[in-house]
């Protein structure tokens, strides 16, 4: 057998984290991406280097701080304990939380992007022609922006299969709850198992090509550079 | 230290004595990390030599050194790693010894009877060190089943990495309790209260090996390093930080 029952654990846990991650990402990027390319708000800048910090933040200081604030000592572990929540850190919805975090930019950027490349027109036209604002929303912008929300969707999706530091910080190596693929093979690579090691990272590479390649031919000027600025 | 550096660095220059002062570079597990900050001190004050210290995991330094990365000597956090670099002709089988034994210490803050908190099961989580990577968590499952609490703290453990993220994790108030090393909280040589250090009966021994690497063999401040680990100097400081040593 390539995968013992513990990998494909860990691979399923991963792809369901993904999938929830994309899609939350979605609906919380859209709204922030549409503001940050329409508005003239003095806010505009902060918030663009915001959403942009975990790019450059090493996952170990991401890491580090979520660990802080989501215990039960930090402010958002004491306001989710009030709530009768528990606490986040070792929990498959810590890792929501967090990997929502860490792959932000990687979709708002996209959309956000390709937003600006529209221009106010298309949307102005509709208005003339008696278009709602959640009718422009439907028929303008997704349909003419589609190129940046499927790019948006692919990155978050594929940035999140791949994160391994944050995950290792605030996960606590739980199978089925946080351990997930990237953890597994560390502990593989650690443990000197390095045929399980293999059989994982190499999943891990060909699936991550296989993405990207699909990326690439759906939507041939999709990139880092239209991606992140 | 600086100005030492340079002195011996000029001394060189002028002297023909200059391999008296030899450099040598170690890979150490990050367990031992801060006695090994004292042993380098005390070891480059009496010799002359200079340590260059690359701290890490014992897995990943034990991939570094398999991959030719450039160490002299290898101080790992278990036996089974300087073992395996014996078998793969990557070091030196008769200069393998224990240089360090862990002390394994349940602990939850100063004001948590750590012992009681264990035993009465009135908590959140329990750290432990992956036991699969970590002599360590190995040492704190055993001593869970010697217990006979391993069944009421299956559902709660959570795992570090190594011992280190295990203590962030206690630190940070994360997980209520947790089996650290002792050489983790120990300060001035006590414990902290609250502290419980588990008697050694209750698990195999946490025995660290260290090892002379086969780049290392010719290196006469690598060998001095390994010797001085076993003297008396280096095995004050060593207990002085929670680990018990072996007569070699």
């Amino acid at each position: 057998m390539l995968f013992s029952d513990a990998d494909i654990t860990a691979i399923w846990l991963t792809t369901k984290l993904a999938f929830v991650v994309t899609l939350l990402l979605l609906v919380i990027g859209t709204p922030i991406a549409w503001w940050l390319a329409n508005s003239n708000s003095r806010w505009k800048s902060p918030v663009n280097a915001l959403v942009a910090l975990p790019i450059v933040l090493p996952p170990s200081v991401l890491g580090f701080y979520l660990l802080i604030f989501m215990g039960p000592k930090g402010p958002l572990g004491e306001l989710i304990s009030t709530l009768g929540l528990g606490t986040l850190p070792f929990t498959f919805s810590g890792l929501v939380v967090a990997s929502v975090i860490y792959s932000l930019p990687f979709v708002v950027q996209p959309i956000q992007n390709a937003i600006e490349a529209l221009g106010k027109r298309p949307f102005e036209v509709a208005a003339t022609l008696r278009a709602g604002p959640w009718d422009r929303f439907w028929t303008v912008l997704l349909p003419q922006a589609r190129p940046g929300f499927l790019t948006a969707a692919v990155l978050g999706f594929a940035h999140t299969v791949g994160e391994f530091g944050v995950v290792l910080m605030i996960g606590g190596n739980i199978p089925g709850e946080t351990q997930v693929v990237s953890v597994r093979i560390y502990d593989h690579v650690e443990a000197l198992d390095y045929g399980s090691a293999h059989a994982l990272a190499f999943t891990m590479v060909a699936f991550s090509f296989v993405v990207l390649l699909a990326l690439y031919t759906l939507n041939p000027r999709a990139g880092f550079t239209t991606a992140i600025k | 230290m600086m100005y030492r550096q340079l002195s011996i660095m000029l001394l060189c220059l002028g002297a023909s004595t200059c391999s008296l002062a030899g450099s040598t570079r170690i890979a150490v597990a990050a367990n031992f990390t801060a006695p090994m900050e004292a042993i380098t001190h005390a070891f480059e004050e009496q010799t002359g030599h200079t340590v260059s210290v690359s701290f890490g995991s014992s897995g990943k330094l034990f991939a570094q050194v398999q991959n030719g990365a450039p160490f002299d000597a290898f101080l790992s956090a278990d036996t089974a790693k300087p073992e395996a670099l014996v078998n793969a002709g990557l070091a030196i089988k008769e200069s393998r010894f224990t240089y360090a034994v862990g002390t394994l210490a349940l602990y939850g803050g100063d004001s948590t009877d750590a012992k009681r908190l264990l035993e009465s099961g009135d908590y959140n989580k329990l750290a432990i060190a992956n036991p699969r990577l970590a002599p360590y968590g190995a040492a704190a499952m055993e001593t869970l089943q010697a217990l006979g609490v391993a069944d009421s703290a299956a559902s709660k453990l959570v795992t570090g990495e190594n011992i280190s993220q295990t203590w962030q994790f206690v630190f940070t108030g994360n997980a209520d309790i947790g089996f650290i090393a002792l050489s983790q909280i120990i300060k001035g040589g006590t414990p902290p209260t609250g502290a419980w250090v588990v008697p050694g009966q209750l698990h195999s021994p946490i025995h660290q090996d260290a090892v002379l690497l086969e780049r290392g063999k010719d290196n006469p401040a690598s060998q001095s390093l390994l010797d001085f680990l076993k003297g008396d100097t280096a095995r004050e400081i060593i207990q002085r930080y929670g680990y018990a040593t072996v007569q070699p």
